[in-house]
């Protein structure tokens, strides 16, 4: 398949915007990794998953599970540019009685596949998933985003030991190694060591890319798909607040409750996608 | 009203073998239907499953954790999972994905926790859980039973089979006393009445039962009447039956292999306070731990025979009369 990069950076430059709206619409949230994994997404809703926004629980889909389900606001902006439901339900994120809480619920939002929050477990259950496919010989594919700091978690190794026992080619694991969890870097909290290493020690298809690339991205799935036997995990090299260069230098950027100077970043931030996707400024 | 066997016999054939033989026959049956286990396939004899049809069988290994998020998603593809385990790796040890992953996201996930109390007998006090059916009662959808015998185990697993949720079943793994007949029928919500009596009701579960009916015939030589409920539904509860016999009986007794707090007593007692308030007395674990031991030693250690149900009647039927 040809990748066409530009049609895609403008799907991710669309995510990236409606993500920036949609939490500083809020007036606080996890902006970090929310923005740290929009390249990700992009390819995935852009270019690789087969899926059905008008029938969000299509049998014959491929399934997608946020397991660092603080990401949750910018898989939203994804679903609301893919159709899976209208752009004015982002501004209901964390509202009461809103259909978008802060962290997934398969139950709330059309195109979610799987409630995710409780770091670990979403990864669990793209393996069930995964190895449900491969049981039945279909040839559906499960992509799942981990956090680095989530992989802190116990239960996502013991995940990684399955998938790679049961040899679930179909499963895709995307790390989102932005190097930073809540209190700190990763590497001061609980060192990662090499994920590279990690991984292929697990019995994984393994590649390292630019997080922020999203041809680099394309390209690894689509290796990691043809070698056909062992599953894949996908270590993005991302920053957090990836995209807005203000953000990504901010040294706390896990869950921001913006300052005036933060606010005045985040809506030129918003200008200038506007702009470059030719919408203008809306208010 | 049942007439139960005055006999107390143990049945020819382990509740392990009858949770094995139904999955097999469920599996059979039913492609959607696929067994979980880590690494306890030869505790439960279903090791017999994966060599047979080893699709609908999945030894994950020692992961619980894990075990229980997979379950998770092969229900999100229409499977039917039924997870075993000891019962307190299936809760205390995966109670939050057994929370989240399962009863929060609502998929649909059966589990059967083993090895239940002092039947873990000589696995001791890292493996007695006296804790696992509070813990399946504080998640809200869960259905929680505790079976008391091989006819009602094999009809919850058929029945819980074509119900979407959680479900908790807990068991024994070897025999229990035969209480109910093939044919017999059991309904989510109705407790069993094995035996009526105006004095005092005692309300138990699992090996409890055939214990409370023990106790019933001593009493009976007392001169003291009491009925026996088998309320192997600890969640949804049967109120209505419990406020009929708190009526009638005006003395309760619960009987339970596992803690007095937050079990079938703690159950029964909030019943109680709420629609019926009635002397009641608690027999089951109290602030204690597990231990290793044979069975009959465990039932005197933790107090949970015969006799002491019938001392624990003595005195709420003598408080009644104050």
């Amino acid at each position: 398949m040809s990748l066409d990069t530009q049609k895609l950076e403008l799907f991710r430059d669309e995510i990236r915007l409606k993500t920036l709206k949609e939490l500083y619409n809020l007036g606080f949230g996890h902006y970090g990794g929310s923005l740290s994994i929009v390249e990700a997404l992009a390819v995935l809703y852009g270019k690789v998953m087969k899926i059905d926004p008008e029938n969000p629980n299509w049998e014959e889909r491929d399934y997608f599970i946020l397991s660092k389900g603080h990401g949750g606001p910018s898989l939203y902006a994804t679903l609301a540019a893919k159709g899976y439901f209208p752009e004015d339900l982002l501004y209901t994120l964390n509202q009461n009685g809103t259909k978008l809480p802060s962290h997934p619920d398969k139950n709330l939002t059309p195109g979610v596949d799987m409630t995710t929050g409780s770091l670990g477990q979403g990864i669990s259950a793209a393996v069930g998933v995964a190895l449900s496919h491969k049981l039945a010989h279909k040839d559906n594919y499960t992509y799942c985003i981990v956090g680095d700091g989530e992989l802190n978690e116990g239960q996502c190794w013991e995940a990684f030991q399955f998938a790679a026992h049961h040899r679930l080619n179909q499963l895709v694991v995307l790390v989102d190694d932005n190097k930073k969890q809540l209190d700190g870097l990763t590497k001061d909290i609980i060192d990662p060591l090499d994920f590279v290493e990690k991984f292929n020690a697990f019995g994984f298809y393994v590649r390292r890319v630019d997080g922020a690339s999203v041809q680099e991205i394309y390209e690894a799935i689509e290796l990691g798909k043809a070698q056909n036997a062992k599953p894949i995990a996908i270590i993005l090299d991302t920053v957090k607040g990836q995209g807005v260069p203000y953000l990504e230098e901010k040294a706390d950027n896990h869950h921001i409750r913006p300052s005036e100077a933060d606010e005045a970043a985040i809506l030129s931030a918003v200008a200038e996608l506007e702009t470059k996707l030719g919408k203008g400024v809306k208010g | 009203m049942i007439t139960a066997s005055k006999n107390y016999e143990l049945e020819s054939v382990e509740m392990r073998q009858v949770y094995a033989n139904t999955l097999m026959e469920m599996a059979k049956a039913n492609p959607q239907v696929i067994g979980l286990e880590a690494d306890l396939m030869s505790a439960i004899s279903t090791n017999k499953i994966i060599k047979e049809i080893p699709n609908q069988l999945i030894n994950t290994g020692i992961m619980e954790a894990n075990m229980m998020g997979v379950a998770a998603g092969l229900s999100l593809t229409g499977r039917i999972p039924f997870v075993h385990t000891f019962g307190q790796f299936a809760t205390r040890r995966a109670f939050d994905q057994l929370f989240i992953s399962g009863a929060y996201a609502k998929t649909n996930i059966k589990i059967l926790g083993s090895d239940s109390g002092v039947t873990a007998e000589h696995n001791g006090g890292t493996h007695m859980a006296f804790e696992d059916l509070g813990l399946a009662r504080l998640i809200p959808n869960c259905h929680v039973y505790e079976v008391s015998d091989s006819t009602m185990l094999r009809y919850l697993l058929l029945k819980v089979e074509k119900e979407h949720g959680i479900h908790y079943i807990r068991t024994i793994r070897k025999n229990a006393v035969k209480l109910y007949p093939e044919n017999e029928v059991f309904e989510a919500g109705k407790g069993k009445v094995l035996r009526e009596g105006e004095d005092v009701t005692i309300i138990a579960s699992g090996i409890m039962v055939a214990e409370s009916l023990k106790a019933a015939d001593i009493l009976q030589q007392q001169g003291i009447k009491a009925a026996v409920i088998d309320m192997f539904t600890i969640k949804p509860i049967d109120k209505d039956l419990i406020v009929k016999y708190a009526q009638t009986t005006k003395a309760i007794v619960t009987a339970e292999n596992h803690n007095i707090i937050g079990g079938l007593g703690s159950a029964v007692a909030e019943v109680l306070s709420e629609h019926c308030p009635t002397p009641m007395k608690r027999i089951g674990g109290k602030e204690q731990f597990g231990q290793v031991g044979k069975l009959e030693y465990l039932k005197e250690f933790y107090q949970l025979t015969a006799s002491d149900i019938t001392s624990a009647v003595e005195e709420v039927v003598m408080s009644k009369k104050d």
